[in-house]
């Protein structure tokens, strides 16, 4: 389930530590635009510790992404970074979707809701808002029952994930000493 | 202490130990022009005629001390006129601090006069880059910013600064320490690699050593010919590892590559053991990246994690400063006698010569020309090139005593960088000689810095390696586009005129006799001379690996001049 597949395509899961300050993702972006990456999905929100943001980023894996993830490690706001794909992860996805509904088939959409363990999340006269989580593949399908209803519009988070078990997926390194460089001898 | 932003920005440059700043005012960052004579003289600024020479001299200023360069820019066009120099010190690892004015902070995003987005601009070319929206921020920023420029893989930092910010009140704090969770530059080696290493080395019958850069950066000279004497392990170096190793060493093979001596491009192919020192198997030096040293496993000695791996796949890696590395590995490895390989080495050499030219020639050729330079020099001066034709020759004829005394733009391959460049070079060793060899199309981008050269008399020798064309433009066309010339032909001016102009003494040679008394003559003068040396037009640059082809397709010197040193080895024989 690690390294998802999607539409026939592989992708890489990606979790990055990161500064909380202007200008981070664009220096994140621009390394993968660089490398000619797509990114499939990006999720950004606060860590669990004040000034630090986790991102999730989902790569197409037909390319090699050990070059750029190492490319992402330099930069000075990533604290830390760490390619998942190949680990035991729990990784999920929001999606809120817009359905055309009507009193006649409101219940219908109901009873698909239920069955996804989803919610509803707002009800009008011509449409309910649908808030569905889970892995891609359960929002795909959602989205798939839904659409001869007519749907209005789709937004879905992105991918976030995170390693089983009690392990951090960004432990706190011991760090190397600061290092200053000092003077060689300047001859050979 | 209560200060302005701009009196802090200076007091932070003083406090880091800087000395000199290239830069040209604006705008933008009129209030630190304002507050330079303050700390005048221990800060010393020179004005440039374009921002890029200011990119390039700090650049230069670097490479040779070994501590930051400092450059200032206005916002707008002035921080865009850096990029050039930024990017060329960022391909090259070399540590600059780039602070530019930006315009007022209600300005900013609102496409103010001269207001270029440099921070965006710089974000692929820069290791880090910041834009400074509060005073108070400021030390801390400048003492990152020197920080991460010389840390690790150095690298260039731009700081932008806006014009109130400058002119703002703040207090100044200065920190004692850097904390930044994010930068960690490795240091210290796997010691598990290191055993790797030391037992691939002695395990290896036909080892090479591959120096680059990274052993002049962390000053490992003393290391790398340790390793190489104590291992007997013969040492290439890459255009930008010249001068880490004694050129007159009899472990030393010059350059690899694409220009390098068809002996190391063959001798690399035949080798069992790489061992690449602080440098990057660019594609310059590797050729068809699948054919590189076909049987050698590789040891990859590297500061930078995201180079291991990266081209070649290495058989022990350490990752690490160069001269940390060394010393850790030098106390494993063991000599070994390589009688056969030694043997084989110098076999490639008799073969395949790579430095032979008519030194009869009706023309000048300009292989003469820079060999003459480095015997005229003694061995003893600092060389400065610019990018092309003249800079190949100058790499492979190489012969100096002095360590670190080569400076090229490698990476980025940025011609015109010689002439602000040598002025780099020439502030951070006075007393020094310093030879800029120039290119004709390269010397037209930047000599506009003449005028640096003038006002502050720097006795600089530039020699213009003139050959009426862009050399290597014109080398390719004939080689691969069927001799079609096109735009590589130059329409030169006067260069001993333009040289006059700026009162600074011009030499002319046009014929053979005439170089060594003009270089003689440009030695004994005091002042700042140029020399423009009208060398034979179509002279192609040999050894070369055709581009996409692999290092054993090395075409080597033209056939009349391997039969040269046939002869001569004939008439030695005879004697």
């Amino acid at each position: 389930m690690s390294e998802g597949k999607r539409n026939g395509r592989r992708f890489h899961t990606i979790i990055a530590l990161v500064e909380d300050r202007p200008g981070v993702l664009n220096r994140i972006a621009s390394k993968w635009r660089q490398r000619g990456f797509n990114i499939e999905s990006l999720a950004v929100g606060h860590s669990e510790t004040p000034g630090l943001s986790r991102m999730t980023f989902v790569v197409d894996a037909s390319h090699d992404a050990d070059q750029v993830v190492k490319q992402l490690d330099k930069l000075v706001d990533v604290v830390d970074i760490r390619d998942v794909s190949h680990e035991d992860i729990v990784a999920r996805e929001m999606a809120l979707i817009k359905v055309r509904c009507d009193a006649g088939n409101r219940s219908h959409i109901i009873e698909i809701v239920d069955i996804f363990r989803a919610n509803i999340i707002d009800v009008s006269p011509e449409s309910v808002i649908v808030e569905v989580t889970g892995d891609e593949g359960k929002i795909d399908a959602m989205f798939e029952l839904l659409k001869d209803y007519g749907v209005i519009e789709m937004v879905r988070t992105g991918r976030v994930a995170m390693l089983r078990g009690a392990e951090a997926s960004h432990p706190v390194g011991e760090g190397e000493e600061s290092y200053e460089r000092y003077p060689g001898q300047e001859t050979w | 202490m209560e200060m302005t932003g701009a009196e802090m920005i200076l007091e932070c440059l003083a406090r880091e130990g800087v000395e000199a700043i290239f830069g040209l005012p604006g705008g933008a960052n009129l209030p630190l022009y304002d507050t330079l004579p303050k700390f005048y003289p221990k800060i010393r600024h020179y004005l440039v005629r374009h921002e890029q020479g200011a990119a390039h001299a700090a650049d230069a200023y670097a490479r040779v001390t070994g501590r930051p360069g400092v450059c200032f820019a206005t916002s707008g066009p002035g921080a865009t006129n850096l990029v050039t120099g930024i990017a060329n010190a960022w391909m090259d690892s070399v540590p600059l601090v780039a602070i530019t004015g930006s315009v007022i902070r209600p300005l900013i995003g609102r496409d103010g006069f001269q207001e270029a987005d440099i921070t965006g601009i710089t974000i692929p070319i820069t290791k880090h880059n910041y834009l400074v929206l509060d005073v108070n921020e400021i030390p801390r920023v400048m003492r990152e910013a020197f920080y991460i420029a010389s840390t690790g893989r150095p690298g260039p930092v731009l700081v932008d600064i806006p014009r109130d910010v400058q002119q703002e009140r703040g207090q100044f704090y200065w920190p004692e320490k850097v904390e930044l969770r994010g930068y960690r530059p490795r240091i210290y080696p796997d010691p598990a690699e290191v055993e790797k290493a030391a037992r691939l080395i002695y395990e290896s019958e036909r080892p090479l050593i591959l120096a680059g850069h990274g052993v002049i950066i962390s000053q490992a000279y003393y290391e790398l010919k340790e390793l190489a004497e104590k291992g007997n392990i013969p040492v290439i170096t890459t255009l930008l590892g010249i001068s880490g190793f004694p050129p007159d060493h009899p472990l030393y093979m010059g350059m690899p590559g694409m220009h390098g001596m068809h002996w190391n491009n063959l001798a690399i192919s035949e080798a069992d053991l790489i061992i690449g020192i602080g440098m990057r198997f660019d594609d310059r030096v590797t050729g068809r990246l699948k054919d590189f040293a076909p049987l050698a496993k590789i040891v990859h000695i590297e500061v930078d994690p995201a180079e291991v791996g990266k081209n070649v796949r290495p058989a022990a890696a350490l990752v690490g400063d160069a001269r940390v590395c060394l010393q850790q590995l030098n106390r494993l490895v063991q000599h070994r006698e390589r009688p056969d390989w030694f043997a084989r080495l110098d076999e490639l050499k008799r073969e395949h010569p790579s430095l032979v030219y008519p030194e009869d020639a009706a023309q000048i050729l300009p292989q003469y020309v820079i060999q003459k330079i480095y015997e005229v020099s003694g061995g003893d001066a600092y060389f400065v090139t610019g990018v092309g034709q003249h800079q190949m020759w100058a790499a492979q004829f190489f012969w100096s005593r002095k360590p670190n005394s080569f400076v090229t733009s490698g990476g980025l391959g940025t011609m015109g960088f010689e002439v602000p460049a040598a002025i780099g070079v020439q502030i951070a060793k006075p007393g020094e000689l310093v030879w800029a060899i120039c290119g004709d199309g390269g010397f037209q981008m930047t000599m506009e810095e003449l005028g640096v050269v003038a006002e502050y008399d720097l006795p600089i020798k530039f020699a213009i390696i003139n050959n009426g064309h862009h050399g290597m433009v014109r080398q390719w066309q004939s080689l691969f586009y069927r001799g079609n010339l096109v735009a590589s032909p130059l329409k030169n001016p006067d260069f001993v005129k333009i040289a006059e102009a700026y009162g600074i003494l011009a030499l002319r040679a046009t014929r053979r006799e005439e170089v060594v008394p003009a270089l003689e003559r440009a030695l004994a003068h005091q002042g700042p001379v140029l020399i423009d040396v009208h060398v034979k037009q179509d002279e192609d640059c040999f050894p070369m690996v055709p581009p996409g082809a692999s290092l054993q397709e090395t075409i080597g010197l033209p056939k009349e001049y391997i039969e040269l040193v046939r002869r001569r080895q004939m008439a030695e024989v005879g004697r």
